[in-house]
C-alpha cells in the first residue's frame, strides 16, 4: 500500500461565521444570547469590583482594610495558618519539600512533551506517600517528631485527600474483582463489605473512628486520631471505587476473557494485563468524579476535631481583631478547592484523549 | 449464521485441493463419549472424535447444533461434564495445570476476533509468548513481526485494532494465535462477521496454513474451503455428529437424510 501525501484540508474558522452559526442562528437563539450577555455583564461588574477594583492588597493590620471591596489582608496575614495548621514555624520547611516533590510529580502530568513525565507521575503515586511518611510526622533521621494534632489547613487537607485516593483505588480494585469472584466466601465478604460501607453517612463513619473503634481495640493498641480518620476515609471510599470499578468490569465484552483464557493467561495475568486496563479506561470519569466527592468530603473531618482547611479559616473569621471576613475566608476555601478539583478534572481529560485507541466495542 | 453463504463459497470455489499432511501421523486430539449439558439442555450427545497431527476437519451443522460448543471444549472454554477429552496426549479434567498445557498448545481464532482494543497490533501478537512462554520480548517481537508477514499485515503491526477493516483483524487474530507456535487451531466461524469481499483474504491465509501441516479444527459455511482444505467434514445437527465423510464423498454422496436436507438448503442459493 502506498502511503498517501495528501493532508487533509485545514478547515478556517471565521470569528463572524462562527457566531452567526452560533449565537445568532435564529431569533429565539438571538434573544437568548443578548439576555444572558446583560446578566454576565450586570453581575459580573460588582463581582470584579469587590474581588479586586475595590479590594485591598497591601497593608498588615486589619485597620488597613478601608475600602468597599474584599479584604484580601485577612487571607495574607493568616495564610500560615490556613496552609500549615499549627505546625511548628521552624519545622515547615519539611511541608514546603513535600508541597515541591507533590508539585513535580503532578505538573509534568500537565506538559504533554515534559521528558519521562511518567517517571515523575509513578513517584507521585508510590514514592510520595513512602518520603511524606518520613518527613511530616519526623522522629526518624534526627528530625523533630511533630504531633499529629498539631497538622492543620490545606497541608492537612491534601495528606487527607491524597492518602484516600492512592489508598483506595487498589482495594476499591480488589473489591471489585472479589464481588464478581467464582469462589462463594471471597465474593460474600466483598459484597457484605461493600454494602456496609457504602450505606454509612462519612459523618458516622468519622464518628465511629474517633469516638467508637478505641473501645473495640485491644488494650495498649492506639492510633492517633488522624490516622484513624484516613483509615475509615480509606475503606468508606474503598466501597465506593469498588462499585465505579465493577461497572467497568461488567462493560468488558466476554470475548475478551475467552480471547485471553484461549491464549493461556492466567487469571492474574489475564486481569491485569487484559481486563483492567480496560474496564479502569472505561470508567475514568467516574472515579475522578468519586476522587473530586472523597476531596470535597474531607472537609468533614472538622466534626471530629480535626482543622483542615475548612476548620483553620472558620476558626479565623470569628476573630474579633478582623471585622467581617467571613466571605473572604470562605471564597478563599472555595477557591483552594476548586483550583485542585480543577486540576484533577483537567488531567483526567487528558488521560482519557491520551488513552483513546478508538475501538467501539 | 448461514444467510450468505452461497457468496462466501464461491471465493474458494474453484481451488485445487490441497494435500493431505496426516498421511501416517498419530493421533494429537481424541474425543472419547463425551456429553456435555447447559443446565438440563443436553447440548453434545455422545461425540467421538479422533484426529490426527496435520488433518483438517471442517465442521458444519445448522445454526444451534452445537458446533462452537464442541470445539470451544478442546480448549476447555467449555467444560464437559462426561467421556474423556484428550489433547497432546494430555486428559482435560478440572485440573488447571493440564488446562494450561493444553492452552498453549491449542490455538483459537473467533468469530469476532476478539482482538484486544488497548493493544497494538504487535502488542497483541507478543502478549502471549512474553507472559506465558516467557519469551524475551525482543525475540517475540521478531517472531510476531514473521506470523505477521505471514498473514500479509507487517505494515499494520504499530496501528489499534479499532483502525483495521475486518478482514485485517482476523488476519491479526489468527496471526496472534500462531504467535503461540501451537500444535492445533481451532476456527470457529472465522469468516461469518465479514464483508465477502474480506472472506477471500482470510481464507488465503487459512489455506496456506493448511499447507504447512498444521493440524486445523474449522467450524464454516465456507463449503469452497471444505473441498479444498479438509481430510474430512463433519455434519452435525442437535448435538450429534450425524455423518462424517471425506469433502467429495460427503458433498456428492451424503448418506443421511438430514445431511442432505442440509447440503440441499445451502446449495440451493
Ligand atoms: N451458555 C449457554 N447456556 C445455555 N445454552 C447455551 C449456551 N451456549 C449455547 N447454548 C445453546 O446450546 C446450543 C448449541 O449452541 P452453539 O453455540 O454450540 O451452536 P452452533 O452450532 O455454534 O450455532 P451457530 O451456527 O449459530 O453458531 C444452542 O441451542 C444454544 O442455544
Ligand atoms: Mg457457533
Amino acid at each position: 500500500m502506498a502511503e498517501s501525501t495528501m493532508k487533509p484540508p485545514k478547515i478556517a474558522i471565521d470569528p463572524v461565521a462562527w457566531m452567526r452559526q452560533n449565537l445568532f442562528s435564529s431569533w429565539y437563539n438571538s434573544l437568548l444570547t443578548v439576555f444572558v450577555g446583560y446578566l454576565v455583564i450586570t453581575s459580573a461588574g460588582p463581582l470584579f469590583t469587590w474581588l479586586f477594583f475595590e479590594a485591598t492588597f497591601l497593608g498588615d493590620k486589619p485597620s488597613d482594610c478601608s475600602g468597599t471591596g474584599a479584604c484580601w489582608l485577612f487571607i495574607s496575614e493568616r495564610l500560615n495558618f490556613f496552609i500549615y495548621g499549627f505546625f511548628p514555624q521552624e519545622h515547615q520547611w519539611r511541608v514546603d519539600f513535600m508541597f515541591g516533590l507533590m508539585a513535580l510529580s503532578f505538573v509534568p502530568q500537565f506538559i504533554e512533551r515534559f521528558p519521562g513525565r511518567k517517571w515523575f507521575g509513578l513517584f507521585g503515586l508510590t514514592g510520595l506517600p513512602v518520603v511524606g511518611y518520613f518527613m511530616i510526622p519526623g522522629g526518624w533521621f534526627g528530625l523533630e517528631v511533630v504531633e499529629s494534632t498539631k497538622w492543620g489547613g490545606l497541608m492537612l487537607t491534601l495528606i487527607l485527600a491524597y492518602i484516600g485516593i492512592i489508598a483506595s483505588l487498589p482495594i476499591g480494585i480488589l473489591l471489585a474483582l472479589g464481588r464478581r469472584s467464582e469462589m462463594p466466601i471471597i465474593r460474600g465478604l466483598c459484597v457484605v463489605f461493600i454494602e456496609v460501607w457504602r450505606a454509612v453517612p462519612l459523618i458516622t463513619v468519622l464518628f465511629m473512628a474517633s469516638v467508637m473503634l478505641p473501645l473495640f481495640l485491644p488494650e495498649g493498641v492506639n492510633f492517633e486520631k488522624l490516622m484513624r480518620a484516613l483509615i475509615g476515609i480509606t475503606l468508606w471510599q474503598s466501597a465506593y471505587m469498588a462499585e465505579v470499578i465493577r461497572g467497568g468490569l461488567q462493560a468488558i465484552p466476554r470475548g475478551q476473557y475467552e480471547a485471553a483464557d484461549a491464549l493461556g493467561l492466567g487469571y492474574w495475568k489475564k486481569t491485569g494485563l487484559i481486563i483492567l486496563p480496560q474496564a479502569l479506561k472505561m470508567v475514568i470519569p467516574g472515579i475522578v468524579n468519586t476522587f473530586i466527592s472523597l476531596f470535597k468530603d474531607t472537609t468533614l473531618v472538622l466534626i471530629i476535631g480535626l482543622f483542615d482547611i475548612l476548620g483553620t479559616v472558620q476558626s479565623t473569621v470569628t476573630d474579633p481583631a478582623w471585622q467581617n471576613v467571613a466571605i473572604e475566608g470562605y471564597v478563599f476555601v472555595a477557591f483552594c478547592f476548586w483550583v485542585f478539583c480543577f486540576g484533577i478534572s483537567r488531567y483526567s481529560q487528558n488521560l482519557e484523549r491520551k488513552l483513546d485507541t478508538g475501538h467501539k466495542t | 449464521m448461514g444467510n450468505n453463504m452461497s457468496e462466501e463459497s464461491q471465493a474458494t470455489e474453484q481451488r485445487t485441493p490441497v494435500p493431505s499432511q496426516a498421511e501416517g501421523k498419530s493421533d494429537i486430539i481424541r474425543v472419547e463419549g463425551m456429553h456435555k449439558w447447559y443446565g438440563d439442555f443436553h447440548v453434545l450427545q455422545d461425540l467421538n472424535l479422533t484426529v490426527k497431527q496435520g488433518e483438517r476437519i471442517v465442521i458444519c451443522g445448522p445454526s444451534g447444533s452445537g458446533k462452537s460448543t464442541f470445539i470451544r471444549c478442546i480448549n476447555r472454554l467449555e467444560e464437559h461434564q462426561q467421556g474423556k477429552i484428550i489433547v497432546d496426549n494430555i486428559e482435560l479434567t478440572d485440573d488447571v495445570r493440564h488446562i494450561d498445557t493444553v492452552r498453549r498448545e491449542v490455538g483459537m481464532v473467533f468469530q469476532h476476533f476478539n482482538l484486544f482494543p488497548h493493544l497494538t497490533v504487535l502488542e497483541n501478537c507478543c502478549l502471549s509468548p512474553i507472559w506465558v512462554r516467557k519469551t524475551p520480548r525482543k525475540e517475540a517481537e521478531a517472531d510476531a513481526m514473521e506470523y505477521l508477514k505471514r498473514v500479509k499485515i507487517p505494515d499494520q503491526a504499530n496501528k489499534y485494532p479499532g483502525q483495521l477493516s475486518g478482514g485485517q483483524q482476523q488476519r491479526v487474530a489468527i496471526a496472534r494465535a500462531l504467535c503461540m507456535k501451537p500444535k492445533i487451531m481451532l476456527f470457529d466461524e472465522p469468516t461469518s462477521a465479514l464483508d465477502p469481499e474480506m472472506i477471500k483474504e482470510v481464507l488465503d491465509v487459512m489455506i496456506e496454513l493448511a499447507g504447512s501441516g498444521m493440524t486445523m479444527l474449522c467450524v464454516t459455511h465456507e463449503m469452497g474451503f471444505a473441498k479444498t482444505v479438509a481430510d474430512r467434514v463433519i455434519f452435525m445437527d442437535g448435538g450429534e455428529i450425524v455423518e462424517e465423510a471425506p469433502p467429495h464423498e460427503f458433498f456428492t454422496n451424503p448418506q443421511e437424510p438430514r445431511t442432505q436436507s442440509f447440503l440441499k438448503q445451502i446449495l440451493q442459493h
